[in-house]
C-alpha cells in the first residue's frame, strides 16, 4: 500500500532547481532512505516533503490526497532534524510528550507514554534531565522520542546520526532500525552516510544533483549501481572501461559485457603465497590493522586498488601476483559517464 | 600573572575613581542633607516626606505612568521586532532607523512634539488630551518603543528558525509555536527591555517636566521641584532614596526574573523571510506604532512653521537673536555651545567605557575575581538608575570646595553627561569584547605578538565600529541632556535643551515657537548622528 508519493516534485532556490523533478514512493511501514553527497538536495527535498519549503513545480500527496494546502502542523509529519533541536527550556519529558500535550492529553497520561518511549529509546530514568546536560546521543534519542510520540503518519529523518561519533554512529543505527520496525514506523531518511542508510532502510534512492539518479531495495542498489558516480559514491573505488574492464571480468571467470565494470577495494587480493593468478607489479603499499592495502599495476589493466594478505609487507616495484574476487565486482549498465579511478 | 593582576587593577582604578568622584561623591552629599540634616543621624526627616499626601500621589503616579506606559511599549514593540527583524521588504532599514530616533531625541523636544501633537491646534487636539497623564503616556511610550524594537528584535535575529519548525512538525499551530517555543525563547528579552523601560519611565524627567505641568508629577520631577523651586532638600534627597532602593530592588527582581532554566543562548542569524498573510496583524501593529512615531515629529515640523495660521519662518529667523534678551545667548550660540559639550563629553564616556569595557570583560579564574568583576560591572550601571536630577544637584553642593571647586568650571557639564552616557557605552562594547573567543588572543600570542599588538590585531580589529557607534549614542545622549546640566550649566553658557525649556517657561508665542524651531534643529542633529551611527550596523546597538 502507497503512503507518501512525490511527482515531478521541485524546489528552486534563486533561480536553481535544488531539487529537480524528483518522483519518490514510500510505502506503508517501509522505511526509505535517500542517499546523496553533501549538497546534492536531499535536506532541502526533506524540509518540502515537511511542508517548510514551497515547491516550484510538483505533486505531492498522502494516500492518494494532495498535500498542496496542508500546512507543517496539520501534516502528521514529524521531523527529526540533525542536531535534535530540542527545546532547551524544557525537560527531557517536556519535550517527549511536547506533541501529546498540544493534542490534549492528559499530565498523567502523557508523563506514562513519555517513559514507555524512554524506555524504548533506552533512556529511562532520564525524564527531568534538561537537553543541555545531556550526550549528543543522549540528545538525538530524545529527539526520536519526541518525534516517535507525536504518533506521525510519517517520520523524518534529516541525517539523524550524523553529528554522533563513528562508534556510537553505529549502535544508534542499529537502535534506529529496531524501533522504527518495532513500531511500524513509515519514515523518509535522508543522509551522506551509506552505513547508515544500509543499517536503517529497506529501499535506497541515490540523489546527485537535485535528481533521483536510482532507487530500489537496499541490497540491491549497492550490489548493481546505475552508473560510475553511484558506484563510486556507494564505495566503489575504481571504475574501469573497455578493454580493461573486459580483462577484469575474464579473470574474474564472469561472462562479458558491454559496460564498465566498478570494484570494491576488497575485490583485488594480494599476497606472497599465490601463484594462480594475474601478474602485476606494487605500485604503493599502505599497512593498516587487518590487513595491507596495496596499489597494483596490472598489465593491460592499469591500476587497481588491492587488499594484501595479514602481515605480509609488500615492497613497491616488486612483482607480484594477484586475483579478482567475483563478490566484489559491478557490472554496470551502459556506457560509463566519467573515466577510470578516483576514490569516492 | 601577578603582574597582569596588578596591571588590571590600575587599569580599573581609572574609571572607579572617576565615578567615585564624580558620581557617588555628589548623589552621597545629595543623600546626605537629607538624612543627616543637621549632622546629626535622624530618619525621621524622611519618614515626614513620605508620609505626606502629596509623596504618595507622586509615588503612585509614578508607579501607574510607568507600568502603563511599559505595559505599552511592550505590546507594540514586539510585533515590530518581528516585522523589522525577521520579515524582509523594501524600506526595512529606513522604519528601523526611523523606529530608533525617538530614543535618543532630546526629552525636551520629545515633551514639547507630544504637546504640540495633543495641543488643540494639533492633529490629535479633537481629543482633547492637553495637559492629562495620557499625553504624558503618549510621551513615554514614544520614547521607548525603540528599546523593546531593538532588544527584543536583536534577540529575534539570532533566534533559530529551526525549534519552531521543529515544533509544527510535531503538530503545533503558528500561534501554539509562538507559546511553547518563540516566547520561551524571548523572554529574557522581552523582561530585560521591560525592565529598561520601566526604568526610564520612573526616571523620565524632561517629558514629565513639559507636559505634566505642576499638576503631574513624577519622583523625578518632584525631586527637581523640590530643591529648584522650593529649595526642600531633606525632602528631595528621601525622595531619591526611595528611587534609588527602589531601582536596586527592581534591578534584583529583574535579576531573578530573567533566569532561565538554561541561559545559553545558540545565535545563528537567520534569513528574513517574506511577509506571509498570516504576518498581517503584526504588520498592522508595526505601522501603528510607525504612526505614534512620526505624528509628534510631524506636528512638530509643522509647528514650528506656522504662526497665527499662516505659514512662516519666522521662528527660525528668531534663532539668531536672543529672544529679547530673556536669553543671554542667541540660540545659536546655545547650539554650538551644546556641540563643543557633547565632543568632550563623548570622548569622556568612550575613554571611561572603554577601559570599563576592557576591564570586566577580561577573563578572571578565581571566584575573587569573578565576584570583584561583577560588582564593577554593577557599580558601572549606576548612572543608570541614579536620577540626573540629582546627580545634578549633587555636583552643586558636593563639588563647591577646594580641591574641588569647580562649580565655576567649564569641565562639570560634559564630566556629568558623560557619566549619564556612560552605561550606554558600556553596554555596547561589553557584548562585542565578549564575544571575542579568547583563543584568538592565544592564537595571536602564540604567534609572537605582545600584549599590546594583541589588543591591536585582536581587539581592535572588532571592536573599532562598535566604538563608533557608541561615540554616536553619547554624542546623542549628551546633546539632549537636560536633568542634571539644567541644574549645574552656567547661565552664561547654556546649552540648546536648558534654551528650549527656558523658552517655554515664558509666555508669548514667538517664544513657543522659537523653542519649536529650536527643537527641530536639535532633533535634526540628534537623528543626523544616529543615521551615521545606524550605517555602521552594528548587531544589538542599543539593546540591553
Amino acid at each position: 500500500m502507497v503512503s507518501l508519493e512525490l511527482e515531478g516534485v521541485s524546489v528552486v532556490f534563486g533561480g536553481t532547481a535544488v531539487v529537480d523533478h524528483v518522483d519518490l514512493v514510500v510505502a506503508d511501514g517501509d522505511v526509505l532512505a535517500v542517499l546523496g553527497p553533501s549538497g546534492c538536495g536531499k535536506s532541502t527535498l526533506l524540509r518540502a516533503v515537511a511542508g517548510l519549503e514551497p515547491l516550484a513545480a510538483g505533486r505531492m500527496a498522502w494516500d492518494g490526497a494532495d498535500l498542496a494546502g496542508t500546512p507543517t502542523h496539520r501534516r502528521g509529519f514529524a521531523l527529526m532534524f540533525q542536531d535534535g533541536q530540542l527545546f532547551d527550556h524544557l525537560t527531557v519529558a517536556g519535550n517527549v510528550g511536547y506533541a501529546r500535550r498540544l493534542q490534549g492529553a492528559s499530565r498523567t497520561a502523557v508523563r506514562a507514554e513519555v517513559d514507555e518511549l524512554l524506555e524504548l529509546v533506552g533512556l529511562g530514568g532520564h525524564a527531568d534531565r534538561l537537553p543541555r546536560t545531556l550526550s549528543g546521543g543522549e540528545r538525538q534519542r530524545v529527539a526520536l522520542a519526541r518525534s516517535l510520540a507525536a504518533r506521525p503518519r510519517l517520520l523524518l529523518l534529516d541525517e539523524p546520526l550524523s553529528a554522533l561519533d563513528a562508534g556510537l554512529r553505529g549502535r544508534l543505527a542499529a537502535d534506529l532500525r529496531r524501533i522504527l520496525v518495532e513500531s511500524g514506523t513509515t519514515a523518509l531518511l535522508v543522509t551522506h552516510d551509506q552505513d547508515e542508510a544500509f543499517a536503517v532502510a529497506d529501499r535506497l534512492a541515490v540523489m546527485r544533483g537535485g535528481r533521483i539518479v536510482q532507487e530500489g531495495p537496499t541490497g540491491d542498489v549497492w550490489a548493481h549501481p546505475a552508473d560510475a558516480d553511484t558506484a563510486l559514491f556507494l564505495g566503489y573505488s575504481r571504475v574501469l572501461e573497455g578493454a580493461a574492464a573486459a580483462t577484469v571480468l575474464r579473470h574474474a571467470g564472469l561472462p562479458p559485457g558491454a559496460g564498465a565494470v566498478a570494484l570494491r577495494p576488497s575485490a583485488v587480493l594480494a599476497g606472497p603465497d599465490l601463484v594462480d593468478g594475474i601478474p602485476a607489479v606494487v605500485r604503493g603499499f599502505r599497512p593498516t590493522p587487518d590487513a595491507g592495502r596495496l596499489v597494483v599495476a596490472v598489465e593491460g589493466v592499469g591500476e587497481l586498488d588491492a587488499v594484501g594478505a595479514p602481515g605480509w609487507v609488500a615492497e613497491p616495484g616488486r612483482p607480484v601476483v594477484v586475483r579478482v574476487e567475483r563478490h566484489a565486482i559491478a557490472v554496470l549498465p551502459g556506457a560509463a559517464t566519467s573515466p577510470a579511478g578516483g576514490a569516492p | 600573572m601577578t603582574a597582569r593582576r596588578l596591571g588590571l587593577g590600575l587599569l580599573a582604578a581609572v574609571p572607579v575613581a572617576v565615578v567615585a568622584v564624580f558620581f557617588v561623591l555628589p548623589v552621597g552629599a545629595m543623600l546626605q542633607r537629607g538624612v543627616w540634616p543637621d549632622g546629626s543621624f535622624d530618619p525621621g526627616a524622611v519618614l515626614d516626606v513620605l508620609r505626606r499626601p502629596r509623596t504618595g500621589r507622586v509615588l503612585w503616579f509614578t508607579v501607574w505612568t510607568s507600568t502603563v506606559a511599559t505595559t505599552a511599549a511592550v505590546l507594540l514593540g514586539v510585533p515590530a521586532a518581528y516585522v523589522l527583524h525577521r520579515l524582509r521588504f523594501p524600506g526595512r532599514a529606513l522604519v528601523r532607523t526611523a523606529l530608533l530616533v525617538p530614543f535618543v531625541l532630546p526629552t525636551v523636544v520629545v515633551g514639547l512634539a507630544v504637546r504640540e501633537l495633543v495641543s488643540a491646534s494639533g492633529p490629535l487636539g479633537f481629543l482633547d488630551l492637553d495637559g492629562t497623564p495620557v499625553a504624558i503616556l503618549i510621551g513615554l511610550v514614544f520614547f521607548n518603543v525603540a528599546v523593546v524594537v531593538r532588544t527584543v528584535g536583536a534577540a529575534w535575529e539570532g533566534l533559530d528558525r529551526r525549534p519552531a519548525e521543529a515544533g509544527a512538525a510535531l503538530g503545533a499551530t503558528p500561534a501554539q509555536v509562538f507559546r511553547t517555543v518563540t516566547l520561551p525563547a524571548l523572554r529574557p528579552a522581552i523582561v530585560s527591555a521591560a525592565s529598561v523601560v520601566f526604568l526610564f519611565c520612573a526616571t523620565a524627567f524632561g517629558v514629565v517636566l513639559v507636559l505634566g505641568g505642576v499638576r503631574y508629577s513624577s519622583v523625578e520631577t518632584e525631586i527637581y521641584l523640590l530643591t529648584a523651586d522650593l529649595l526642600d532638600l531633606p525632602a528631595a534627597a528621601a525622595l531619591s532614596l526611595v528611587q534609588m532602593l527602589a531601582v536596586v530592588a527592581l534591578l534584583v527582581v529583574v535579576g531573578r526574573l530573567r533566569a532561565v532554566p538554561d541561559p545559553t543562548v545558540r545565535r545563528v542569524s537567520a534569513s528574513p523571510a517574506r511577509p506571509r498573510r498570516r504576518d498581517l496583524p503584526a504588520v498592522a501593529m508595526t505601522a501603528l506604532t510607525l504612526g505614534l512615531v512620526a505624528l509628534p515629529v510631524l506636528a512638530l515640523l509643522v509647528g514650528s512653521v506656522r504662526r497665527e495660521g499662516r505659514w512662516t519662518l519666522d521662528h527660525y529667523r528668531a534663532l539668531a537673536g536672543s529672544a529679547d534678551g530673556l536669553l543671554q545667548v542667541s540660540v545659536t550660540d546655545a547650539l554650538v555651545a551644546s556641540l563643543r559639550i557633547a565632543v568632550d563629553a563623548t570622548w569622556m564616556s568612550l575613554a571611561l567605557g572603554l577601559v570599563v569595557a576592557f576591564v570586566v570583560t577580561r577573563t578572571v579564574r578565581t571566584r575573587a575575581g569573578k565576584r570583584a568583576r561583577a560588582v564593577l560591572d554593577g557599580f558601572f550601571m549606576l548612572p543608570l538608575g541614579v536620577s540626573a536630577v540629582t546627580l545634578g544637584f549633587g555636583f552643586l553642593i558636593a563639588l563647591d570646595r577646594p580641591p574641588l571647586d569647580l562649580r565655576v568650571s567649564p569641565v562639570l557639564v560634559p564630566i556629568a553627561q558623560a557619566l549619564v552616557a556612560l552605561p550606554l557605552v558600556v553596554r555596547t562594547l561589553v557584548p562585542v569584547l565578549a564575544g571575542i573567543d579568547d583563543r584568538q588572543r592565544q592564537a595571536a600570542a602564540s604567534l609572537g605578538a605582545g600584549p599590546l599588538r594583541t589588543l591591536l590585531t585582536v581587539d581592535l580589529a572588532v571592536v573599532w565600529r562598535p566604538l563608533l557607534a557608541a561615540a554616536g549614542f553619547a554624542f546623542a545622549v549628551s546633546l539632549g541632556e537636560f536633568g542634571a546640566t539644567s541644574f549645574i550649566v552656567r547661565p552664561a553658557e547654556p546649552t540648546l535643551p536648558v534654551v528650549i525649556y527656558r523658552l517655554l517657561g515664558h509666555p508669548g508665542a514667538l517664544n513657543y515657537g522659537t523653542a519649536m524651531a529650536a527643537s527641530v534643529v536639535l532633533a535634526a542633529v540628534t537623528a543626523g548622528v544616529i543615521l551615521v551611527v545606524e550605517r555602521l550596523r552594528v548587531p544589538g546597538v542599543g539593546s540591553w
